[in-house]
């Protein structure tokens, strides 16, 4: 059984914000379901004797000294965004959170 | 429309208060905690950001070792254990205070847990606060919303972003489920706040200016009937910034709770927005399927490991703890444990402290701040120590007091000009003139007037009845308008009738 269902497209859609039509979440139900069934396939090749990773390699605290490094100017941080004012992003009022 | 509340009484008598408590307190290192920009406060909008802040593609970061170890710090003042082992986990929501669209946060395995606080409350009472976790996170960016009606988000055209603080350093402190506390619980909720304020700035891992948002609360709070134990439904109340809010806000919540409870309906599990100015809540967001966070280990930083000997280490480098500090600050002082309990409870310790250390006695820091600001600042509605009295003036007041320049009425006169931004102490008492009168000639001449214009009085005192010189100082007092030194206008009087006293 697919690990992905519509209901769960569905869902995250709405947790993202994005707006999806019935056929949208038709067809990214399957294609996702495809998607996860094939990742689960790694379980299958872990034994019981191999621990869940979150890292690929067997590091521990790579740290960094508390130094300050580079920054950007306003100019650079904004020149990417869609819009901005007084130096800041402008973005649409989000209604419903806060 | 607002809503119904009860009074907190008789909220009290029907229902027993559960409360819990995330503060966060952002860390004062010198760079973020995944990022080598600045973590500074205040300066111009997004230009302490770099490339991890703002969450370009392909960027990767590097956690601050120096965040790490105060983390461990604030674990180990708040009694927890601190994890051998544990990981960063992707918060993932969509909103614009964080570009990446997660927040770089701990899950299921914080950096300290199981810890517990002692708070003394006001008569002296000791309540143990159980506390949950303290994790290591990353604060989000500034949103201003515009347009509509100023400042609040319902209404708002549009927002501004500035990501300065997206990336600072945080520690999320969670309380166990605090019962038994009745009706102190909104003191309780004070003090508990006040008490993890003073140990992060005891251990110089933060600011903890509250002012600035450098210690922020959301407060949760539930009602049950009396002997249930099941809890109620709870509602958690974001950002209450000051310590007089926090007791506000939980007061008003216990009595919003107990009204809605009354007439028979549930309380809606949601956040609530704190009002300064009303003192009240507002219904915020319902907790919902947008609370899915969707956590997962964050796979671009690897494990942090803390050694028992690292662990050790940090231990070994923490200040004497708060509850000692007072101790040892009474015993310094030499106050007697009510006026030092009235000290701690009016939330002007560490005034005092910075203002003897300036330079003022014990018993004159004591009796400026006790004496004369508590009070303009509970007029004021401010925390003492937001009213802007700097441990400097203090000592130049009394220096002036001590000196014989001006006497206390006059001082305190002099402190009104400095609230009202007059100037320093010296300038007002050259601006409004108010320099005691000091050369002996004119008290003299008015000596002479007062001792003439009562004669009887004169001759009583120089009958040996001391105690009727009084009426003459006041005399002599009224015709210099105050400007004259008590104390010397008394010496002079018995002076000039030959009186030994």
């Amino acid at each position: 059984m697919a690990a992905i269902n519509r209901d769960d497209v569905a869902h995250l859609a709405r947790l993202a914000h994005i707006e999806m039509s019935a056929e949208e979440l038709d067809r990214m139900a399957g294609e996702l379901a495809v998607i996860v069934d094939a990742v689960k396939s790694v379980s299958e090749a872990a034994g019981e004797d191999v621990p869940a990773t979150s890292h690929p390699i067997p590091l521990n605290n790579v740290f960094r000294e508390d130094v300050v490094g580079h920054t950007f100017t306003a100019d650079q941080a904004l020149s990417g965004a869609p819009d901005s004012d007084e130096n800041r992003f402008k973005v649409p009022a989000i209604l419903d959170e806060a | 429309m607002s809503d119904a509340i009860l009074s907190f009484e008789e909220a009290m008598e029907k229902y027993d208060p559960v409360l819990g408590f995330e503060v966060h307190v952002e860390l004062n290192t010198k760079t973020k905690m995944f990022s080598s920009a600045p973590n500074v406060f205040g300066d111009e909008p997004n230009t302490n950001v770099n490339e991890v802040d703002l969450g370009m593609p392909g960027v990767l970061p590097v956690l601050n070792k120096t965040a790490v170890e105060s983390s461990i710090k604030i674990g180990l003042a708040l009694n927890c254990k601190i994890a051998e082992y544990c990981r960063f986990a992707r918060k993932n929501y969509f909103y614009p205070d964080t570009p990446k669209n997660f927040q770089t946060s701990q899950y299921d395995e914080p950096i300290a847990y199981d810890g517990y606080l002692d708070i003394e409350l006001s008569d002296g009472t000791v309540f143990r606060v159980e506390i949950e976790r303290a994790h290591m996170e990353e604060d989000a960016g500034k949103l201003t919303h515009l347009g509509g009606s100023a400042g609040r988000i319902q209404g708002a055209d549009y927002s501004l972003v500035d990501y300065n603080r997206a990336g600072v350093p945080l520690v999320e402190i969670v309380t166990k489920p605090i019962q038994g506390a009745g009706s102190r619980a909104p003191e309780l909720a004070k003090a508990y706040v006040a008490a993890v304020r003073e140990i992060v700035k005891n251990l110089g891992v933060s600011d903890a200016r509250m002012e600035r948002g450098n210690v922020r609360c959301d407060a949760n709070v539930s009602l049950r009937p009396h002997g249930r134990e099941r809890f109620g439904i709870r509602s958690e109340t974001k950002n209450v910034n000051s310590l007089r809010a926090v007791e506000h806000a939980v007061r008003y919540e216990i009595q919003r709770h107990a009204a809605v409870l009354d007439s028979g309906e549930p309380v809606v599990q949601e956040t609530r927005h704190w009002h300064e100015d009303t003192r009240t809540t507002t219904s915020g967001r319902a907790k919902s399927d947008a609370d899915d966070y969707r956590y997962f280990p964050e796979p671009d930083l690897v494990p942090v490991v803390a050694s028992r000997e690292w662990v050790e280490e940090l231990r070994a480098t923490l200040p004497e703890p708060p509850a000692e500090r007072r101790k040892r600050l009474q015993a310094d002082w030499g106050y007697s444990d009510l006026e030092f309990r009235d000290v701690v409870n009016a939330g002007v310790m560490d005034e005092i402290e910075e203002t003897i250390a300036a330079g003022a006695a014990a018993s004159v820091a004591r009796k400026w701040w006790m004496g004369e600001i508590v009070g303009r600042a509970k007029n004021a509605d401010v925390d003492p120590g937001q009213l802007g009295v700097e441990p400097a003036t203090i000592v130049e007041l009394s220096k002036l007091v001590e000196d014989g320049k001006i006497n206390n009425k006059m001082a305190t006169e002099v402190l009104d000009g400095v609230l009202a931004g007059e100037g320093t102490p010296a300038e007002i008492v050259e601006k409004r003139g108010l320099a005691v009168v000091s050369d002996d000639g004119p008290l003299l001449e008015a000596i002479d007037a007062a001792l003439a214009a009562q004669p009887d009085v004169a001759d009583k005192i120089r009958g040996g009845k001391v105690q009727a010189i009084g009426a003459i100082v006041g005399g002599v007092m009224k015709a210099t308008r105050g400007q004259a030194d008590a104390g010397r206008v008394r010496e002079l009087i018995l002076e000039k009738l030959g009186v030994n006293a």
